[in-house]
């Protein structure tokens, strides 16, 4: 649905073929990283995100009866954006869906078709060929290009024919979303081996918008997934972590594994594959449905030049490239935090337990607990759409990073970055250049005197900056100052046309 | 900074008294528990991640 509204917007004809008909409701996501509500925030949706979800920053970290510590995400001044937020997927679905209505009456040529399943395809020199079933009998449609968002368990990768490699896992969970009136704060709790009846050997309680709490127990491997489903064992162990006389009801309940696991090439062709399909990871660390956001955010601009004749098809291949990389970098963090929460062997339960004991007293350990490190947006460092790094500045926003926001009187930085090339000049004079090839750039200059955001983050001990960011707001190339000639260069890299 | 696997220790003897006397009395567990707590911090103390690469290599020989 982003990417379907960031090419709609752009004037790109979309067409959404869903095997259902509305909101999903398959898959339960809850939280949803900064970057992620700085994208939706350029598609038009973040705002309701925010004012909809619950902002928390404490996390606290029990192992059995003893709190080990606690940390506190309070992000640094001069964001738009929260660290996170915790919101229900089908909330963050309809609202960007809500937004494709609004720009559809803006006239966005796109169009959602609800039980459109795909059941053939056939790649051919310029175009996919689709069978399409409906409810009302099947039809055929050729598509310039395919993105296939269609989950987990690809029917499109099975068509075609794709692995999927990875590492299973071999753990359940029991997740139950309970609504209930209590007056837990508004923190993420986290149990290592937790205290309560039968709650095996991690367990998790963390608030949801709506009364509603998610709560996940680490069952292990051999049980009854039946067994553990029925609603008396359920309420048993809520009961437990709750303590007796709670009252609640129970939303919804299910028990999951999960494997981590990627496709080795997320463009075949005139097919691409975008979110779960491509790749897949465990829970901890929010970084399943946060990443098929930086995967549409990446996809659309690219795409959407190439549509236009604008960027040659190669400019497709780097959203593979970038993308492996970013799932790559997920599925390492993830792996990690799954081993620290399930130890697969005697010592390293040792270990794990060794460093949950030493972090109740000691803050070098702390850094060691690994309940899920959550998702921060990748940097594409070392990748081939990087142009030149010509500024001593600081490391965050080198080439390759996403932009970081900062606050600009009534405005923020981001909010000036709206998906077209943006050449930034931060005390530095502008090189007298407004397209390349036919795509525009558009200037923002601004000063860092009296903006410690921009001073900090953009500047570091330079006097002035250049900096050029793509229409997804990663760093292309930065300078001290920057010639027309070198901006051209700089945008031609970005645009796949090579140095 | 290399890892440094010349003798270091000043009192080598008083050391190794020092090391098995915290062992004294304890189950294997116990004890491995604390060989686990003691790596964490030696290894913390020590920091430098190319040292603490060097000595896991050395360890395992």
């Amino acid at each position: 649905m982003a990417l379907a509204l960031d090419l709609g917007r752009k004037g790109t004809p979309v067409l959404v073929l869903d095997d259902h008909d509305g909101v999903g409701q398959g898959s339960r996501a809850i939280c949803f990283a900064k970057r992620t509500l700085e994208i939706a925030n350029r598609l038009g949706a973040g705002q309701r995100m925010i004012d909809k979800g619950v902002v928390w920053n404490v996390g606290k970290v029990f192992h059995g009866d003893d709190r080990v510590f606690q940390f506190n995400l309070q992000p640094e001044d001069g964001h738009r954006c929260p660290a996170f937020i915790n919101l229900q997927q089908p909330y963050f679905e309809k609202f960007l869906v809500d937004e494709i209505r609004v720009a559809q009456d803006e006239g966005a040529p796109i169009e959602i078709r609800g039980r459109n399943a795909v059941t053939a395809l056939d790649q051919r020199d310029d175009h996919v060929l689709l069978d399409v079933d409906t409810p009302d009998g099947p039809y055929q449609i050729e598509a310039e290009w395919l993105i296939a968002c269609d989950g987990a368990r690809s029917p499109v990768r099975d068509m075609m024919g794709l692995s999927f490699d990875g590492r299973v896992f071999e753990d359940n969970f029991l997740i139950a979303d309970v609504k209930m009136t209590a007056d837990f704060p508004t923190e993420r709790w986290f149990w290592f081996e937790p205290p309560f009846k039968d709650a095996g050997q991690s367990a998790l309680l963390h608030k949801q918008p709506d009364d509603i709490w998610r709560i996940d127990f680490q069952l292990g491997w051999d049980i009854d997934r039946e067994k553990e489903l029925r609603e008396d064992n359920v309420r048993a162990r809520v009961d437990a972590m709750l303590g007796e006389g709670a009252e609640y009801e129970l939303e919804w309940t299910s028990i999951y594994t999960f494997q981590c696991r990627r496709m080795q090439e997320f463009r075949h062709d005139r097919v691409i594959f975008a979110g779960d399909s491509a790749h897949q990871v465990s829970p901890f660390g929010a970084r399943g449905a946060n990443s098929g956001v930086q995967d549409a955010d990446n996809l659309a601009w690219k795409l959407d030049f190439v549509i236009r004749g604008l960027a040659p098809e190669a400019l497709l291949d780097t959203y593979s490239e970038e993308r492996v990389h970013g799932a790559d970098e997920n599925i390492l963090n993830s792996t990690r935090a799954t081993d620290f929460l399930t130890p697969k062997s005697e010592i390293s339960k040792v270990f794990r337990n060794a460093v949950l004991e030493l972090a109740r007293d000691h803050p070098f350990a702390r850094p060691l607990v690994n309940s899920g490190r959550l998702s921060v947006p990748c940097v594409y460092d070392g990748l081939s759409l990087n142009g030149p790094d010509m500024l001593d500045g600081p490391e965050r926003t080198r080439v390759g990073a996403p932009a970081v926001d900062a606050k600009l009187g009534e405005t923020y930085l981001l909010d000036r970055l709206p998906g077209e090339f943006t050449l930034l000049c931060i005390d530095a004079p502008a090189p007298d250049i407004d397209e390349v090839d036919g795509v525009p750039l558009t200037h923002l200059g601004l000063t860092a005197r009296g903006n410690p955001f921009l001073k900090e983050r953009y500047l570091g001990d330079a006097r002035g900056a250049v900096y050029l960011f793509r229409p997804d707001q990663h760093v292309v190339a930065r300078w001290p100052e920057a010639s027309a000639d070198d901006v051209a260069s700089a945008m031609r890299i970005a645009l796949g046309k090579g140095a | 900074m290399e890892l440094n696997l010349e003798p270091n220790i000043a009192d080598p003897d008083g050391f190794y008294d020092e090391l098995l006397a915290v062992h004294q009395g304890l189950s294997k567990e116990d004890s491995d528990a604390l060989n686990a707590r003691l790596i964490l911090i030696l290894a913390n103390h020590v920091g430098d991640r190319d040292v603490l690469t060097a000595a896991l290599k050395a360890a395992q020989r």
